[in-house]
Formats: structure tokens, sequence, C-alpha cells
């Protein structure tokens, strides 16, 4: 089996008095797409942002290339995610900056190259996700399917090790988000990614996944391979797996 | 509607229109045992109707009435409707009056001891940005400042003139009356330098500058661009609050000293006009009774008024919850609780500076 590249034990998070999460232990694999489901509102955001240590836990660990994060000082997290690439559910792109600005961002601050070469670097990536010809616009100018591209540009500037997206195909066309899971296979097969991924289409759960984490409630209710999860018996990921939607 | 036999006939259409008027037939058939309903005669059925029968079948549940004879139709608008099998929401616990007081403490002292860090944060990284550029958003500071100082500055002065010239002309008949013309000087000069112009500037400054600080982070927390911001190792509060608090700190002494010296020009145009005095004379006047004191001390407060209006703007931006019009709202607690806030640090700096002398 191999070594795991984070994870989580019994990792519990609250708003206030409400429980999003309860004891949520899972593990995810180097170099595999690791898809994480369930219906919305069932927490898959904040599971995310707290292995991503947004939230703070109120208790559990992570452990991220086997360390742990929930302890570590900022500055030894802040070099870490030089590592770990984030696509947010709305693209989060920064308003007042240009695509291209917004995916230098985390070029000139984790990097001491030069000005020509992170260009370079910038416009690769933003040739991979196919949006060369917008460099100069605001995030404002693109349409909801550019948006992501281009936030996926930006979180993959640093070629992270590790990428998470949070929804990155919500809101899309299925052609669009046809492309983008060829992008994400791409990035899995040529640079090596280990890949998180939230999403709810079974459409493209079959094309990508390589190991399926259903969540229902804030538990985890199924973890395994998608070979597994398609023979469970576990009701909700039967039904899931057999018409596409939650019971 | 019929009733035989304990069975209730219900008929015809079962709508959002017609439940009322069954609602009101129904009464007749009160405390009459009930177990059998039948639909046999219902047409259509919506939510509303579904609603009406769940009520029914809950107040004859001593019968447990059963629903028979449906159509197909009518059948299949039950299932999807019924609200018999979902449980209510389990509501927080009963609050104890002592708790929740407690709590609201609790909660107050978190609120003092987030606030407390953000101060030292912003005081922290605004003091690094003056040495470490690396990081910053380029030309930045000269942006914001040129944002907050020149767009303020234009009603800033304005407001001041009239101000200026309405403090003269309210005491200029009073002062005449007594041939003390000459005191209109003193008056708007040690008023503008001390307390109206700081004043003023702050006000325009916490409605234009922290409602605008508050509702740009709040947008962007929603956005989650603050989450992406930390993804990428930036602290948030350098990156968008630090050149908005040091271009603040450039722009407030310039603000207040334009605001006062504009004010006093309002004041000269009083004493020229109506109190027959000469520009000259004015002037000479002004310099005399001003101190060095006040105008350090009307400079010296305007700095507190501008740190107060950006820490409070970025308080309340980043404690937004829910989407737009979450934004709305702490924008406007923003603009409140600064103008509060300038008004209290205000008291405090009289208190200390004029009654000690
Ligand atoms: N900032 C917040 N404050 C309070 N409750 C929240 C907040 N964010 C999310 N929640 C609650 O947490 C639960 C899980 O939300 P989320 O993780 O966003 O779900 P998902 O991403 O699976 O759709 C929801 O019930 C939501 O109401
Ligand atoms: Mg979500």
């Amino acid at each position: 089996m191999k070594e795991p590249i984070i994870s989580v034990r019994d990792l519990v998070s609250k708003f206030g008095e409400q429980t999003i999460l309860h004891d949520v232990s899972l593990d995810i694999y180097p170099r595999e797409i690791t898809v994480i489901l369930g219906r919305s509102g069932c927490g898959k955001t904040t599971l995310v942002k707290n292995i991503l240590q947004l939230f703070q836990p109120n208790s559990g660990s992570v452990k991220i290339f086997n360390k742990e994060v929930t302890t570590m000082d900022e500055l030894e997290f802040n070099s870490m995610l030089s590592k770990i690439g984030m696509l947010f559910q709305n693209g989060a792109l920064l308003n007042s900056l240009t695509i291209f600005d917004n995916v230098s961002i985390p070029l000139e601050q984790h990097t001491e190259l030069s000005v020509d070469i992170i260009a370079r670097m910038i416009r690769v990536k933003l040739k991979l996700v196919d949006l060369t010809q917008a460099e100069n616009m605001l995030p404002a100018e693109l349409s909801g399917g550019m948006k992501k591209r281009a936030a996926l540009a930006r979180a993959i500037a640093l070629d992270p090790v590790i990428l998470i997206c949070d929804e990155p195909s919500a809101g899309l066309d299925p052609l669009t988000s046809a492309s983008l899971d060829e992008l994400i296979l791409k990035l899995k097969n040529l640079l090596k990614m280990t890949i998180v991924i939230v999403t709810h289409e079974l459409a493209s759960i079959h094309r990508i996944a390589d190991r399926i984490i259903f969540l229902d409630e804030g538990r985890v209710l199924f973890s395994g391979t998608l070979q597994e999860a398609k023979k469970t018996s576990i009701p909700e990921v039967e039904t899931f797996f057999r018409v596409g939607k939650f019971g | 509607m019929k009733y035989e036999n304990q069975i209730l006939f219900l008929d015809g259409k079962l709508t959002k229109f017609t439940v009322p008027d069954l609602l009101h037939e129904l009464l007749q058939y009160k405390g009459k045992k009930i177990n059998t309903i039948d639909l046999s005669g219902v047409s259509s059925i919506d939510s509303a109707g579904t609603a009406f029968l769940d009520e029914l079948v809950l107040n004859l549940q001593d019968f447990k009435p059963q629903l028979v004879n449906m159509s197909k139709i009518v059948e299949s608008a039950v299932s999807t409707f019924s609200s018999l099998s979902i449980k209510k929401p389990v509501s927080g616990r009963k609050e104890n009056f002592f708790i929740s007081i407690g709590e609201g403490l609790l909660r107050w002292r978190d609120s003092v001891r987030e606030a407390i860090y953000m101060v030292a944060d912003i005081f922290y990284w605004s003091f690094v940005g003056l040495f470490n550029r690396k990081n910053q958003r380029k030309g930045s500071i000269i942006q914001q400042s040129l944002i907050i100082g020149v767009d303020a500055g234009g009603i800033i002065a304005l407001l001041s003139f009239i101000l200026g010239l309405i403090l003269a002309l309210q005491s200029a008949a009073q002062l005449r009356q007594f041939g003390a013309n000459i005191f209109v000087a003193d008056l708007i000069a040690i008023s503008m330098v001390t307390e109206m112009g700081p004043i003023l500037t702050a006000i325009i400054l916490a409605g234009r500058s922290g409602s605008s600080i508050a509702s740009e982070i709040a947008t962007m927390k929603v956005t989650e661009e603050i989450d992406a911001l930390r993804m990428m190792a930036i602290n948030p509060i350098r990156y968008v609050v630090v050149p908005k608090f040091l271009a603040i700190t450039i722009c407030i002494p310039l603000l207040v000293t334009l605001s006062t010296l504009v004010g006093i020009f309002g004041g000269l145009l009083i004493a020229i006009t109506y109190l027959d005095l000469s520009a000259v004379v004015f002037f000479d006047r002004v310099f005399e009774v001003l101190t060095t004191k006040d105008v350090l001390v009307g400079l010296g407060k305007s700095f507190f008024f501008a740190w107060a209006i950006v820490i409070i703007g970025s308080y309340y931006g980043f404690k937004v919850k829910g989407g737009a019009e979450g934004v709305g709202k702490v924008t406007t607690q923003s603009v409140v609780a600064s103008i509060f806030w300038v008004i209290i640090l205000d008291a405090i700096s009289s208190l200390i500076f004029y009654f000690k002398v």
C-alpha cells in the first residue's frame, strides 16, 4: 500500500453550536485523483478548508506530506503552500488585477525568478487552460468557465504537488466541463500531480476518479477506489452510482 | 364535502384556492368520528391541498383515518407533497437568562480579542511594509493615497468653507454688539484647528474610505478571495489593509490642514464683509492666539481618527457573514461604528488636553 500524502484523522469542525464535520478520517494517495462526493451542504468545502487550515479544526489531526499541519507555525505552513494549489468554488480571482497578474501572484510570492521567466511561465499556464487571448482582461470581463480556467492556471502556476479543486465543473456546460476533465487528467498524467476534486457529476467521476470519498451530513459514508464504489452495497452510494443523483 | 358512516367524502379541486373554503366547511363536522377520508371525487390537488389533508389526518389521529380511493394523479401528488414524514428541525435549546448574558459576554470578549489581534497585525505589517516592499501590490500606496486624498479633498474643502462661514456668521452678531469684532479670529482659528477641521475630515473619511474598506474586504471574503490570498501564503491584512492604512496616514494631516485653512478663509470672508476687519488684522490675530500645541493636538488626534476608521472598517469587513446582503450590512455597521469611535476619541483627547492645563 502506498503512503498517503494527506491524512486526516477524527477531524471535527463546528460553526458555533452546529457540528459540520463529525470525526472525519480519510487518506489521499499520491498521483491519484480522489473525488470527494456528497450532497450540497454536507460539508465538502468545510472539509477542504479545514485540511488547508483556512478554518481551524475543533479537534483531530491533519497530516500533509507526513507533517502535522494543525499545530504547525505559520512560516513553515506558508512554505508548504508552495506545493499545494487550490481552485476555489467560484474561482476567487482578485478582481482588481488582470488575469496575467492573478497568475503571477504565487510566482512572485514563492520564487525569486526574474520578471521575464515569470512571464514565460504565466503564458505557458494560460496556454494550457486555453486563455492566451485573455491575459490582459479583468476577471469581471470573463465568462464563468473562463474564470474557472484562469483560476486553475493560477492554482497550477507553481507546478504544485497537490491540486485541490472545489466543484470545478459546477455551473459549466457539459462540453466545457468535459474539457476541464481532460485538462485535469493531463495534469495528473504529465505533471504527476495528486489531485483532490469535489464534484457531483457522475460522468466526470467515471472519466477521472481513481478513488472516491463519499460524505453524508459531515460523516464519511464510504471511501475506496472507483471500482469498489461501483460495487458497494451502501444504499446512498449505490443509488448515486446508479442514477447520478443523491437519493 | 359530505359525511356518512364515519367516512368523509372530499370532491372537486383541492388547491390553494379552495382550501380556505374547505377549512370553513369542515367546521360543521367538528367532533364527528371520521376514520376514512374518501378522495374518489377529487379531480386535482396541489401542495396546499396536501397540507390540508395532512392537517386533517393529524387532527383526527385518535381515529387513525385512512386516505382511500385516490386516483393515480392525486396519489402521486400526495406522496410528493406530504409533509407528515418531515421532522421539524430540532430548535436550539432554550436559553436561560443568565446563560445568554454569559454567552454574550464571552462573544464580546472574543471579538475584543480578535480586534486586538487585528490591530497588532495592521501595525506590525505597516511597519514591516515600510522597509520591505516585496509582495506588496505595486504602487498601491500611492494609488490608495490618491483615491483617499484627492477624491475626498473637494468635498472636505467645500464643507469646511461653509462651516467656517457659518461659525463666523453665527457669532458675528453677538460680537458686534460688544464691539468685540476682532475675536471672531480667535473663535474661528481655535475651533477650526483643534476641533472642526479634524472631526469634519474624519467623519467624511469614515463615510467614504471607511465604508469602502469594509465593503471591499467583505466582498473579498464572500467571494473567497481572502482564502485564495491565504492559500498563496499572502497575509490578507498586509495585502489589502496595509496600503490603505499607510495611505490614510499620509493623507489625513494634509486633509486636516486643508480643511482648517479653508475653514479659516470662510471666517475671513465674514470678517471682511460683515465685521469690517482687514485680512491683515485678522491673520495677525489668528497667529497670535494659536499655539503650537493647538496645531499639534489637532493634527495628532486626526491620526488616531484615521487609524480608527481603517481598523474598524477592516474589522467589520472580515466579520462578514453570508453573501451580498452581508456586505451591505457590515458596511453600514462600520460607518456607524467608526463615526461613533471618532467622536469618543475626540472626547477622550479633549479630556486629556484641556483639563490638565
Ligand atoms: N461561514 C459559515 N458559517 C456558518 N455555517 C456555515 C458556514 N459555511 C458553511 N456553513 C454550513 O456548513 C455546512 C456545510 O457547508 P459546505 O461545507 O459549504 O457544504 P458543501 O461544500 O458540501 O456544499 C452547511 O450546512 C452550511 O450551512
Ligand atoms: Mg461547497
